[in-house]
């Protein structure tokens, strides 16, 4: 399973902090075709930076199960 | 409590986080605060809410200490951030900044802030009288982060 986690209006908008998904395999894009389309955040998701395992990633990379995936809205700490 | 960088649900102390950077060689201790404002593009902020991705935002502050010290060997960097509920003036972030000489101290101090507002996971929400909203891209410049412009910009 991979672990997905969610902050700030993203966050809001799915209602949850995470999902639970079996992504394994999948590439970043794929998990948000598949399990995050029927959210209606395609705009903030393509605003929104990437990270597996808390290190910055991009949406081509793949995931293994195990992983945990952030979607990191703009961000505005400080 | 013994991190350099960490985030915190509880008020934050100037003077604790220079604590943790004095030694003997450091003839400067610069030191910066952000603190929740109350006007923002002429609206009332009645008060703040700070979300993290706390992990994550903990390493991410971390490396922006590791890259001080690339650029400035003697520098040593601790960096607080508040996350909850904020009233108007209270912290939500101190960087302490020490170094044998000013310049580097100065320099790397600033360098920290611009830092945090491009790579920590960590997202601010305004609550005014009459809505709320998260902010997305505090650099205070118009440049696009890394190819990606924002519909509200084109």
């Amino acid at each position: 399973m991979v672990q997905l986690l969610f902050f700030a209006q993203i966050q809001e908008k799915v209602g949850q902090k995470q999902l639970e998904v079996e992504a394994n395999g999948k590439t970043v894009k794929e998990i948000k075709d598949v399990f995050l389309a029927k959210y209606d955040i395609a705009s903030l998701l393509e605003d929104a930076m990437v990270a597996i395992n808390e290190e910055y990633a991009t949406e081509t990379d793949v995931v293994q199960s195990g992983d945990v995936v952030a979607f990191i809205p703009p961000v505005s700490g400080g | 409590m013994e991190k350099l960088f960490w985030i915190t649900t509880s008020p934050l102390d100037v003077q604790s986080c220079m604590d943790k950077v004095v030694r003997r060689e450091a003839g400067a201790i610069c030191t910066f605060t952000g603190i929740a404002r109350e006007f923002t593009k002429g609206k009332k902020t009645l008060y703040l809410e700070y979300d993290a991705y706390i992990p994550m935002a903990e390493k991410q502050l971390a490396r922006i200490g590791q890259e001080i010290q690339e650029m400035h060997p003697d520098a040593e960097v601790a960096i607080g951030h508040r996350i909850g509920k904020l009233d108007i003036s209270e912290i939500a972030v101190v960087i302490a900044v020490s170094t044998p000489h000013r310049k580097a101290a100065f320099h790397a101090c600033e360098y920290a802030i611009e830092r945090i507002k491009e790579i920590v996971p960590i997202w601010k929400k305004e609550n005014w009288e009459d809505g709320t909203e998260w902010i997305g891209d505090q650099r205070e410049t118009t440049s696009y982060p890394e190819g990606k412009p924002m519909e509200g910009d084109m």
